[in-house]
């Protein structure tokens, strides 16, 4: 069997074996799915009324602050899936089954593409149920062609990937669950520092520069700009560089973890 | 190693030794763990690691099933060398490590078939293997629960099972028997046995001397990272002194003119008990009867003791074994 359809035939083994762990365990995803969910309602209907004067000024009603936040609340649903996937790495490297997937002839690097995908899918997967939740208290896009509603599902698939790949290696460097979790609050930090709430022009001016070019805010624009019509300007090629980047960045950096001789 | 294989046809002593290592060590920083171990398994044998806690076997048991990387020294497993082709040694070897190493979240069922998929078997023959495998290690019942909820044979048998489903030809054993009842150690060994009737080449590790002595061809005795002492359990027995003949009567009358005939023994006047120094030969044992016979007395009861593994283990290992909890020892069989 050549390398790559190995590659393939074990990662896709191991996807199966991480799907099956959550669907029979859903509690975990089903947490993490409560923080957006939650901040969501919080945001509309507690502090909607100051939010939504605070960024539309005249005029501005709880509709116009739904359309901002929900991109946002979006890419805050990723952030808050991979804490879930560095918490089930940490969770599995504790495991003796990965000492056995060690010694046997599989591809080494499927057990973390496993994880990988099988992440992202569960992002995904969440991404639409927050969707969901969006739409039903009354969000809608605003002209979004075909093309443009694909660009910001791959967005989002690229944007979870790179997340995932780096909260992989978070898991990898974690000795147990909590510290996994402690490890990825980054995560879920970022959004709540970004464009998703309140726009960047309104923070104090020294934080600006951290807040407009950390990921998430590029990423929140760019789908922002995508679902509404909003001004994307250089944002999407900052987000597609941040994706792509950290893709690449936490591919070799949690591969080279995983090859290192296990405590 | 001193072995002398027999005079065999060619193709037959062509045939490499299963697993060899020259000068393996390791450390963790300062701690030497195995400072320069040597060993050899022929094919079809089951080799037995013993040692005490911490005295390196697992790191080499994990060392020579490629988990983790040896600091020195030339290994072969399955006739390839373990730093140039892992791969090709993972594909010849099956490994059941001392903590289970099985999925706890999926059933027992699914562990297999994870398995057989990972083998790249077929998914017929996947499942018919699976099948196979839960039904000779008597796991069909609970197949379709979660792994963790297992008792710990179960989750030892089910760990095998899984070891099994590549037909590997090299099997490793870390403490297979460890924390395991009664009952289950003993299916364990049956287990093992069936291995080897099967042409498989099991290295074990063990600090049960007597599982070593049930099973193994050739021990090889880990103390402090280096062996001490390898051989067959017999030629281990022979390194240390301690058999004896031990006579134990009911009468103290009898207990008394047999002490008196039988100058030498240690005497236990409680328990009416006689210990004598004996090799346990024939004629050792002929010379004592015939002593008891000469001065008219009839021991109630009589056993032989050679010297068992405890004892080699603790010469060898020096173990703080004070001389008197040989006795209570000896007693309680």
């Amino acid at each position: 069997m050549s390398t790559l359809s190995l590659a393939v035939r074990d990662s896709s083994t191991m996807l199966r074996r991480n799907l099956l762990h959550a669907r029979r365990y859903p509690s975990l995803t089903l947490n993490l799915l409560l923080t957006p969910v939650m901040l969501l309602l919080l945001f509309v209907y507690i502090f909607g009324d100051v939010m939504s004067a605070g960024i539309g000024g005249e005029g501005a009603d709880r509709a116009t602050y739904i359309a901002y936040i929900v991109p946002g609340l979006l890419m805050l649903t990723i952030g808050s899936t991979v804490i879930g996937t560095a918490v089930s790495v940490s969770n599995d490297m504790t495991e003796g089954i990965i000492a056995r997937f060690r010694t046997m002839a599989i591809h080494r690097g499927s057990v973390l593409v496993g994880h990988v995908v099988g992440s992202v899918l569960q992002s995904v997967l969440s991404v639409v149920l927050v969707g969901a939740v969006a739409v039903a208290i009354g969000f809608r896009s605003v002209d979004a062609t075909p093309l443009e509603w694909l660009a910001a599902f791959g967005l989002l698939v690229l944007f979870s990937a790179a997340l995932t790949w780096i909260a992989v290696g978070m898991g990898l460097i974690s000795p147990n669950a909590e510290a996994a979790s402690n490890n990825a609050l980054p995560m879920i930090l970022l959004p709540m520092l970004s464009s998703a709430f309140i726009p960047v022009e309104t923070m104090p001016g020294w934080f600006r520069p951290i807040a407009e070019y950390q990921p998430f805010t590029p990423a929140i624009e760019t789908l922002r700009g995508l679902l509404l019509g909003s001004e994307i300007g250089h944002n999407g090629w900052l987000a597609l560089g941040w994706s792509v980047g950290l893709v690449v960045l936490g591919y070799f950096w949690a591969t080279a973890k995983f090859a290192q001789d296990p405590r | 190693m001193t072995v002398t294989p027999p005079p065999a046809p060619r193709a037959a002593q062509a045939a490499p030794p299963a697993i060899t290592a020259t000068g393996l060590r390791k450390s963790y920083g300062d701690k030497v763990v195995l400072d320069g171990i040597d060993l050899s398994v022929p094919q079809g044998t089951v080799f037995a690691l013993l040692g005490p806690n911490g005295a390196g076997k697992t790191t080499a048991v994990k060392i020579l099933s490629t988990l983790i990387t040896a600091d020195a020294g030339e290994l072969r497993v399955a006739g390839h060398d373990l730093a140039a082709e892992p791969h090709a040694v993972r594909a010849a070897i099956g490994v059941t490590g001392q903590f289970s190493a099985v999925d706890g979240l999926i059933t027992g069922e699914e562990n297999m078939l994870l398995m057989a998929d990972l083998h790249h078997l077929s998914k017929r023959e996947g499942r018919r293997v699976a099948a196979e495998l839960l039904e000779r290690f008597d796991l069909v019942e609970a197949a379709k629960k979660p792994a963790s909820g297992y008792s710990g044979g179960m989750k030892r048998r089910l760990d095998i099972a899984m070891t099994l489903v590549g037909g590997p030809r090299i099997i490793f054993l870390d403490e297979p028997t460890t924390g395991l009842d009664p009952r289950s150690r003993h299916t364990m060994w049956g287990i093992v046995r069936e291995l080897v009737a099967d042409g498989v080449t099991v290295f074990l590790t063990t600090q049960y001397l007597e599982e070593a002595d049930e099973l193994a061809d050739r021990i090889a005795v880990l103390n402090g990272g280096r062996i001490a002492a390898e051989g067959s359990a017999e030629e281990l027995k022979r390194i240390v002194p301690g058999g004896h003949v031990r006579l134990r009567f009911t009468d103290p009358a009898a207990y008394r003119s047999a002490a008196s005939a039988l100058r030498g023994g240690a005497g236990d006047d409680e328990a009416l008990a006689l210990q004598i120094p004996s090799d346990g030969s024939q004629r050792d044992l002929r010379s004592v009867l015939d002593r008891l016979d000469a001065a008219g007395v009839e021991a109630d009861e009589l056993t032989v003791h050679t010297p068992d593994l405890d004892d080699v283990f603790f010469a060898l290992t020096g173990a703080p074994v004070p001389a008197s909890t040989h006795q209570p020892k000896e007693a309680v069989r």
